[in-house]
């Protein structure tokens, strides 16, 4: 079948099997791999984008389900060439080793600070604990998003 | 002409926190792991994999897979083009099961098709007839089974023999007189489970054939030459003729140094003439790589009444699973470790590791000594009770220094601070207790406790833990560098370094171009694409090793360099180059003596690290629940060459160590994994970590270049540890099992 998606503000159209998620159209149709596959089960949140501004896991969404939606994925987060203020304060903060989990903590940090600009610790760590990390400890995560607050 | 700059350096000096050159496409997606990449009619590989854990393979038959829809290969072991078998000590492991298959997971057959989904359901199609054989499931009665191996794999490569069925390898250390008696005695029976990586990034890459019969395998690993030497012999090709690559890894934490789909995509590719794509689900994942060996552990420590240890008696096993991967040397280091950092005279430590029919074992962060440094400290906490003393004095008392022996014979004589990093960790200020009623998310189980505090009880835990730097035992422990220096379109010395060394997200990248830039003065530093084809091996990132395998590498190639450099009168014209390879060795390490363990020669290991680590949990005795409020540690890190990398290292080990102690644990039913997901397969969130407080130890190493240690593993040899010893002291619990269960601590 086809798909129409705009996906970070560009249309995409893609001949898809119903049976493949949105993860995988991103990944293997569209030709953006940033959204990344650690437990294509809902579990990890390393494949998280938002959905008509709403955040979800790629991997538990049919890509048949965004056709005519939006996306907008790790690739559409920074704007202009810039990186944006979370991904530049993931960068000085140490918060990323492997980086696998990084492009879904990076849009679910984007979503939780459009909501609460000023979270606390506890808001922080409640936001963020459907994104597996198997590197940092979440020390220099927390930090990260702490320094974005704050700027 | 172009002359070398003197000018001050903006990046690159040791010892300073630099942003890692590889976050900014990390962050922005562009970063491309081996599950991301892509080629021109690329196929994808699915791998077929045993439901049995012990059984004979009657017969396969492909024959339905074979015409299905989009399926352009199906391979069975009779396609293997040449040896049969790998594996990274013994080629015990077949590329495709023959004859039988050992464990649940095991690869049978192949298949290529245009789909991943196509390639599944041809998969699904090819029938297999198994007859089931005799299970060898309990470690404990392993060595009295049937062998699961006809063959004796250790037998004639100077291991203590041990000529009884299913021991991969049996090991002892008898140090002064160990039937020693002490004042008093204490005396436990540990265990601990089986604990997956769970890297984030699945078992994944992409195999290329060059055309001319040979092949290019990108892919992430730990080590591309030891995965090149295992690929190429079972392909029947000449090594050059096999390139292994360097993908994006991500995370590794020892389940990459075994091989998963490079022999698998390579005979795809070769056969179909295709680039071919393999990449592991989360499930196929957990079958798809090796894990910690669970250990049971029986120790005795006798030490007299001023706390002095007299005689340390204990008795490993680790259950090594199907095949051997890196069982020797993992029981080497439980055994070599299982009394901790401490002096003691007299020790009688017997380690044995067998096959059974579970999930194969290998390497994981820590490699043998978190289980034994589990029971060590179990043991020196119920020491300190037996006494009457502080644990923490217990552990000063009995602390080893430079100029002490280990339990081998070997003299410690470069850094080992183990008093320092106990002083500091105990005496980094313990957070207050924090009152009720608070918000359940700070609640042990958190948002889910029912109770609302009522059955909370504090504790507090201390535990101290070492481990090897390097590969020990004679090992041949070298890494080469190669430096390519030529001036740049407009006259600017520009350096190329190669290395194939793995980096796996614990910051390797950083550690190359400081080690280039500070040695070569110069800013214009890149680091090339990690490939066989270009540099000599670098030797895995494993053992704590590759910042100073890679430090020493390239300082001596960029010394070499600058050398050559100056030869030339210190500029390079138009179209000249400088292209150099060195070969980095750390000092000798020698073989122990097998029947007592005692060294020969020379030191078995050429460095040890130790970190101190006090922890404040919180229990809900009623409901069984936990929380980790605090980690406090103290780490002895040589010299710390990127202090934020160095942090990250030590929180993010910890958080492995937390999960080991209260929730990871792969079940197994009769050789079956029966949480093969993250679902039922937990690990720490960022609701689960505490802050941790980390001292640096700065007592440079003088062997190693710049000083440094390697900082991976300590915290998670000690942390499972120090939670342990706080769920203790909170229950008043003996908790001789990790990961500890609701169970165990409901009062």
């Amino acid at each position: 079948m086809n798909i129409t998606v705009t996906v970070n503000g560009e249309p995409y159209e893609a001949e898809i099997w119903p049976g493949e998620s949105l993860l995988y159209a991103l990944r293997e149709r569209l030709g953006l791999p940033g959204s990344k596959n650690a437990c294509e089960q809902g579990e990890c949140g390393s494949c998280s984008v938002l959905l008509d501004g709403k955040l979800v896991c790629a991997c538990l969404v049919l890509a048949a389900q965004a056709d005519g939606h939006e996306v907008v994925t790790v690739e559409g987060v920074a704007e202009n060439g810039q990186l944006h203020r979370v991904q530049e304060a993931f960068v000085d903060a140490g918060a990323v080793q492997c980086g696998f989990c990084t492009p879904g903590l990076i849009v679910a940090t984007v979503d939780l600070l459009r909501h609460n600009p000023q979270p606390t610790d506890d808001e922080i760590r409640e936001a963020l604990s459907g994104n597996v990390c198997r590197c940092t400890g979440y020390a220099k995560i927390l930090d990260a998003v702490r320094l974005t607050a704050q700027a | 002409m172009s002359a070398a700059p003197t000018r001050k350096l903006e990046l690159g000096r040791v010892g300073e926190v630099v942003k890692r050159v590889d976050a900014i496409p990390k962050v922005t997606g562009e970063f491309a792991y081996s599950s991301d990449l892509h080629a021109a009619g690329m196929l994808w590989g699915h791998t077929v994999r045993s439901p049995h854990p012990h059984a004979r393979i009657v017969s396969i038959d492909i024959s339905k897979a074979v015409g299905m829809a989009g399926v352009h290969a199906v391979l069975t072991h009779e396609d293997v083009p040449g040896d049969k078998r790998y594996g990274l000590e013994f080629k015990d492991q077949p590329v495709l099961a023959f004859d039988r298959v050992r464990y649940v997971g095991e690869p049978v057959a192949l298949v290529a098709a245009e789909h991943p989904e196509q390639a599944r359901r041809a998969a699904a199609a090819i029938e297999v007839d198994y007859e089931p054989l005799e299970l060898v499931v309990d470690p404990e009665q392993a060595a009295d089974q049937p062998a699961i191996h006809p063959q004796r794999w250790t037998e004639g490569h100077g291991y203590r023999d041990d000529p009884r069925p299913n021991v991969v390898r049996d090991m002892r250390i008898v140090r002064g007189d160990p039937d020693a008696s002490g004042e008093v005695a204490v005396e436990g029976y540990y265990e601990t489970g089986l604990q997956d990586q769970a890297f984030l990034g699945p078992e994944s890459g992409l195999a290329v054939p060059d055309g001319e019969g040979g092949v290019d395998v990108y892919v992430a690993t730990q080590w591309l030459h030891v995965d090149r030497d295992q690929v190429a012999p079972c392909l029947g090709l000449p090594k050059e003729q096999v390139r292994i690559h360097l993908a994006g890894v991500g995370g590794a934490f020892g389940g990459r140094e075994d091989l998963s789909m490079q022999i698998h995509g390579a005979m795809l590719a070769l056969h179909t003439n295709r680039p071919v794509k393999i990449v592991y689900s989360r499930e196929e994942s957990f079958f798809g790589h090796v894990h910690r060996h669970p250990a049971r552990i029986w120790a005795e420590h006798r030490a007299n009444r001023d706390g002095k240890l007299v005689c340390v008696r204990t008795r490993i096993l680790l259950d090594g699973g199907a095949y051997a991967s890196s069982s020797t040397a993992v029981i080497s280091n439980s055994v070599s470790f299982a009394v901790g950092p401490y002096a003691v005279e007299n020790a009688l430590i017997e380690g044995t590791c067998v096959y059974t029919n579970n999930p194969p074992c290998g390497a994981m962060r820590g490699f043998g000594a978190p289980q034994s440094c589990f029971a060590a400290e179990a043991q020196m906490d119920k020491l300190a009770a037996a006494l009457g003393m502080d644990p923490v004095e217990l552990r000063l008392r009995n602390a080893m220094a430079p100029g002490d022996e280990l339990p081998t014979g070997q003299k410690i004589t470069g850094s080992l601070p183990v008093a320092e990093v106990i002083s500091r960790a105990a005496a980094i200020p313990v957070p207050e207790a924090e009152g009720l009623p608070r918000d359940p998310i700070r609640l042990p189980g958190g948002a889910g406790n029912t109770t609302r505090g009522d059955g909370i009880r504090r504790g507090i835990g201390f535990a101290l833990g070492f481990k090897n730097i390097g590969y020990s035992e004679g090992f041949d422990d070298y890494a080469a560098a190669r430096v390519r220096l030529f001036p740049d379109a407009g006259g600017e010395l520009v350096a190329e370094v190669h290395f194939a060394g793995a980096e796996v997200g614990q910051g390797v990248t950083n550690v190359i171009l400081q080690t280039a830039r500070a040695e070569l003065e110069l800013e214009n530093v890149m680091l090339a694409q990690g490939s066989t084809a270009e540099v000599g091996s670098s030797g895995s990132t494993s053992a704590s090793r590759m910042t100073w395998m890679a430090s020493g590498a390239v300082q001596a190639a960029c010394r070499a360099v600058r050398d050559e450099l100056e030869r030339r009168g210190g500029s390079l014209g138009h179209g000249e180059e400088i292209d150099l390879e060195r070969v980095y060795r750390h000092p000798r390490t020698y073989p122990v003596e097998p029947e007592t363990g005692q060294i020969t020669g020379g030191p078995a290991h050429v460095a040890v690290a130790c970190a101190a680590m006090r922890v404040v949990v919180e229990v809900d005795v009623e409901l069984g629940l936990t929380r980790v409020v605090w980690v406090g540690t103290a780490q002895d890190v040589g010299k710390a060459f990127n202090p934020q990398a160095v942090e990250g290292q030590i929180e993010g080990g910890t958080a492995q160590g937390i999960g080991l102690a209260l929730m990871e644990e792969i079940q197994t039913h009769d050789g079956l994994i029966t949480n093969a997901s993250f679902t039922d397969y937990l690990i720490p969130t960022a609701l689960d970590m505490p802050p941790v407080v980390a001292e640096l130890v700065e007592d440079p190493e003088p062997e190693a270049p710049f000083g440094v240690k390697g900082v991976g593993e300590p915290p998670t040899v000690v942390s499972t540890a120090a939670v342990m010893s706080a769920l203790r002291d909170a229950t008043g619990r003996e908790l001789t099992r990790v990961p500890v269960r609701p169970d165990d601590i409901c009062l």
